[in-house]
């Protein structure tokens, strides 16, 4: 964003912004959580004020030539006027985006974008994140407590050091079950595992949440699917403008095209095409990962030259 | 007929003789050959991302010019969905003043450089040029469209920013910075309000700018426009999307704006519904178009951040304008092989003659009367192959159009590794879903009042293809148009 836009936001919306001094997308704080999980607190003042859970924004580096990515609004403040990114190091853009620091600014968010998550008091609601997807979980699991729901929590990654969010998840869970692939960190299983275990329980959940890798969303969909359990999903694919404009978020919902931007990011896990999802994940992976190398090289080559 | 530079000033010189003595005959009118638009070779042009067309040179433009019959009349001011008062602009070319020609052109049309390069001509004013109906072919018509391009061009460097009046503190918000947009935007603030122009890309100019290519309409071209409305004092607003950043409602009641006009164009792609569509590798034309002109994927592994497929076999389905700039883009990026697939015949194609004749020129291959059934793919879901369906005409359908009729049995299979639809949009529903208040047609375009473009909701306007389906720049243009003179006699009652 230019400083022109910047002034034109300023004195458009200046009289509804708390702070005077609104200054582009800065990064107000930043933390690595996991080796390539990391969080930021960015200013966005408006999309702070409009944000729901559920919602995402797109973001890109700079105005010529960086391509633009969706990432979930983990947390916002409206009194600071931010909002709370976490986002994991897997292509050059999520590489690049880790190497800024406090003070740097992000050129250009857009958002918030996307349906907020269909709130309601279910009852028992289990939810289940794996990995980066502890991040756009945990404000819906915080507001469906604040609907007064009963919360079972699952969260699991790889290892210990993937985990993210555990203390959080702590907090506002009725019920946390932690589990890593290895073992280096509560249960030793895959999320569906104690999914499975709490879906026999009786009552059985009223409501499921599933968000994380596809593979882990399409697991545990045939497990909610098997005791009948409504399962909701938050899907994460390619986009580009994210207003319904591209089409490249499309995914095979019941048979039928759907838009993850605008007729999603949610939707009921059991009739999402989750196979097909996967490979359009992919459509581009040979192509990204040279370019990843590319700028790692590059980073490197300036580290020494330092 | 090719003519040589020298034989063009030769015959310029002794037309113009003839026109100053008030002896040039209709007769001698036709006889002028009409000129061809310079172009790049397409050998060489499908290497490059410039533009195609390069313009006509000044004695060029004079004798297309002196072509024009003058007609008493005007049938092709009445062609034109702006009403520009051609034939006078025509003759100021004819007579060597551009600049009259540029500002009779400035009195109904804010973008004669865009609207000159993309104009569907032979069906607006070139439909009814006397010229043309002559010769019973509208290419043969005046080029009206290269002599408004022609003119337009010769002031890209002019710094002329356009009158504002005193400042009223009223605050208008534009939606969307495609052509309706600016044009809204301009005469707003030529009235002296408080403009805003709101855009939900990171880029101002709209369908200019992510979806026309490069080598159809520069960007540069644009951006001379959106620079126009800085200098004017217009405020422009990036990456913000009416309706989710901010609902209208709250614009009008929260924010203080008094006026705003809905620009935001029609979207939503449209797809097939046939089995496949969601493979790797079948893409709108709307996600293919962006990746390559916004995003500049083309110079994807040197600088650009965003991939697009690097295709050898192309099909793209559709026969419209997008359908070309698909199809030609594809070739740019080195596809070896690009079809057109398209269910009707050449005749029935929406696109633009030009348009068809450069994406032919180029070697696009035709595939007229089939369409796919299928996408097929291999274990990976990437595509393989489409299956089409052979078609003849039948009878006329509602648009006028014969209707294209399945060959029962006549399935066949080409090979291939990209698919493109291009087979229109519809509204997006973004701001409609957010103000269930404005009312809506079952399509899903918004209704207003033709006369002023007021929607159903008061001080809420609406222009361009929101309103009226797939349309073009200039009635995008012309509605945005119309909106502010309603706006502007609004708010000067208020």
């Amino acid at each position: 964003m230019t400083n022109r836009h910047i002034n034109a936001i300023r004195s458009v919306f200046g009289l509804n912004l708390n702070k005077d001094t609104y200054m582009s997308h800065k990064i107000t704080s930043k933390k690595q959580l996991s080796a390539d999980v990391f969080t930021t607190e960015i200013e966005a003042p408006l999309i702070s004020q409009a944000r729901q859970p559920g919602q995402f924004v797109i973001i890109s580096l700079n105005n010529e030539y960086a391509e633009r990515i969706p990432l979930t609004i983990a947390d916002a403040d409206p009194e600071k006027g931010t909002i709370r990114l976490i986002w994991q190091r897997v292509g050059k853009t999520t590489a690049e985006l880790s190497d800024l620091k406090e003070g740097d600014e992000i050129a250009n968010i857009v958002g918030p974008l996307g349906n907020p998550t269909h709130l309601d008091k279910f009852g028992i609601v289990v939810c289940v994140g794996g990995g980066i997807g502890n991040a756009p979980l945990l404000p819906i699991v915080k507001a469906l407590k604040d609907k007064g729901n009963k919360i079972i929590s699952i969260i699991g990654a790889r290892n210990k050091e993937l985990l993210i969010l555990e203390e959080q998840f702590a907090g506002i869970s009725d019920e946390l079950i932690v589990t890593t692939d290895d073992g280096s960190h509560g249960r030793k299983a895959l999320v569906t595992e104690p999914l499975e275990e709490i879906c026999r329980r009786s009552p059985k959940p009223d409501q499921a949440f599933a968000i994380g890798p596809a593979i882990m969303m399409k697991f545990c969909c045939d497990v909610t699917k098997k005791f009948d359990i409504p399962t909701q999903v938050s899907l994460n694919t390619i986009m580009i403008d994210g207003t319904g404009m591209c089409g490249g978020c499309r995914i095979e919902y019941d048979g039928q095209p759907k838009f993850v931007c605008v007729d999603g990011p949610e939707f009921d896990g059991h009739k999402v095409n989750f196979d097909l999802m996967m490979k359009r994940l992919n459509a581009y992976k040979s192509q990204e990962q040279k370019e990843l190398e590319k700028y790692k090289q590059h980073q490197c080559k300036l580290d020494m030259d330092k | 007929m090719k003519m040589t530079d020298k034989e063009r000033q030769e015959l310029l010189k002794q037309l113009l003789e003839k026109q100053k003595a008030g002896t040039l005959t209709p007769a001698e009118r036709y006889k002028i050959p009409p000129q061809d638009m310079p172009e790049q070779d397409s050998a060489v042009r499908i290497t490059n991302v410039n533009e195609a067309a390069t313009g006509y040179t000044e004695t060029q433009a004079r004798l297309e010019a002196l072509r024009c019959l003058r007609c008493k009349n005007a049938p092709c001011v009445k062609g034109c969905p702006v009403r520009i008062r051609i034939r006078d602009f025509v003759v100021a070319v004819a007579d060597g003043d551009y600049k009259e020609a540029l500002s009779t052109i400035k009195e109904n049309s804010l973008l004669p450089a865009v609207c000159g390069r993309v104009c569907p001509q032979e069906n607006q004013c070139q439909l009814t040029c006397t010229v043309g109906r002559k010769f019973k072919d509208p290419t043969k018509a005046v080029s009206i469209g290269r002599l408004e391009r022609f003119v337009a061009d010769l002031d890209q460097n002019a710094e002329s920013v356009p009158a504002v009046a005193a400042e009223t503190g009223k605050k208008v918000a534009i939606i969307g910075s495609g052509p309706g947009g600016i044009v809204a935007a301009a005469d707003t603030r030529r009235a002296g309000h408080d403009v805003t122009l709101f855009e939900a890309f990171h880029k101002t100019g709209g369908v200019m700018v992510y979806g026309i290519p490069e080598f159809r309409l520069p960007k540069a071209i644009v951006q001379k426009e959106i620079d126009t409305l800085t200098k004017m004092g217009v405020k422009i607003v990036c990456n913000f999307v009416v309706g989710k950043t901010r609902t209208i409602r709250q614009l009008l009641n929260e924010d203080g704006f008094d006026a705003v006009y809905i620009g935001v164009g029609a979207g939503l792609p449209n797809f097939m519904g046939i089995e496949g569509e969601s493979l790797v590798g079948v893409y709108s034309a709307n996600e293919y178009l962006t990746r390559a002109n916004l995003m500049k994927a083309y110079d994807y592994g040197t600088g650009a951040d965003t991939p697009i497929a690097r295709s050898k076999k192309v099909a793209v389905v559709g026969g419209g304008n997008v359908a070309m700039d698909a199809a030609r883009t594809a070739l740019r990026l080195g596809a070896e092989k690009v079809y057109l697939v398209y269910r009707r015949t050449e005749k029935e194609m929406p696109a633009r003659i030009e348009e068809v004749h450069h994406a032919k020129q180029e070697g696009i291959e035709f595939h007229i009367l089939q369409s796919p059934k299928r996408i097929i793919g291999d274990e990976n879901s990437s595509v393989t192959a489409i299956e089409c369906l052979k078609f003849e005409l039948g009878e006329p359908d509602d648009s006028g159009r014969r209707r294209p009729v399945p060959i029962e049995g006549s399935e066949f299979i080409i090979e291939l590794d990209t698919v493109i639809i291009a087979i229109g949009n519809k509204p997006n529903p973004l701001i409609s879903q957010t103000m269930p208040e404005l009312k809506i047609t079952k399509w899903g375009t918004i209704i207003v009042d033709e006369h002023t473009m007021e929607t159903s909701v008061p001080n809420v306007y609406a222009g361009g293809d929101i309103v009226s389906g797939s349309a073009t720049v200039i009635l995008a243009m012309g509605q945005g148009r119309i909106a502010a003179a309603a706006i502007n006699e609004s708010l000067a009652k208020k």
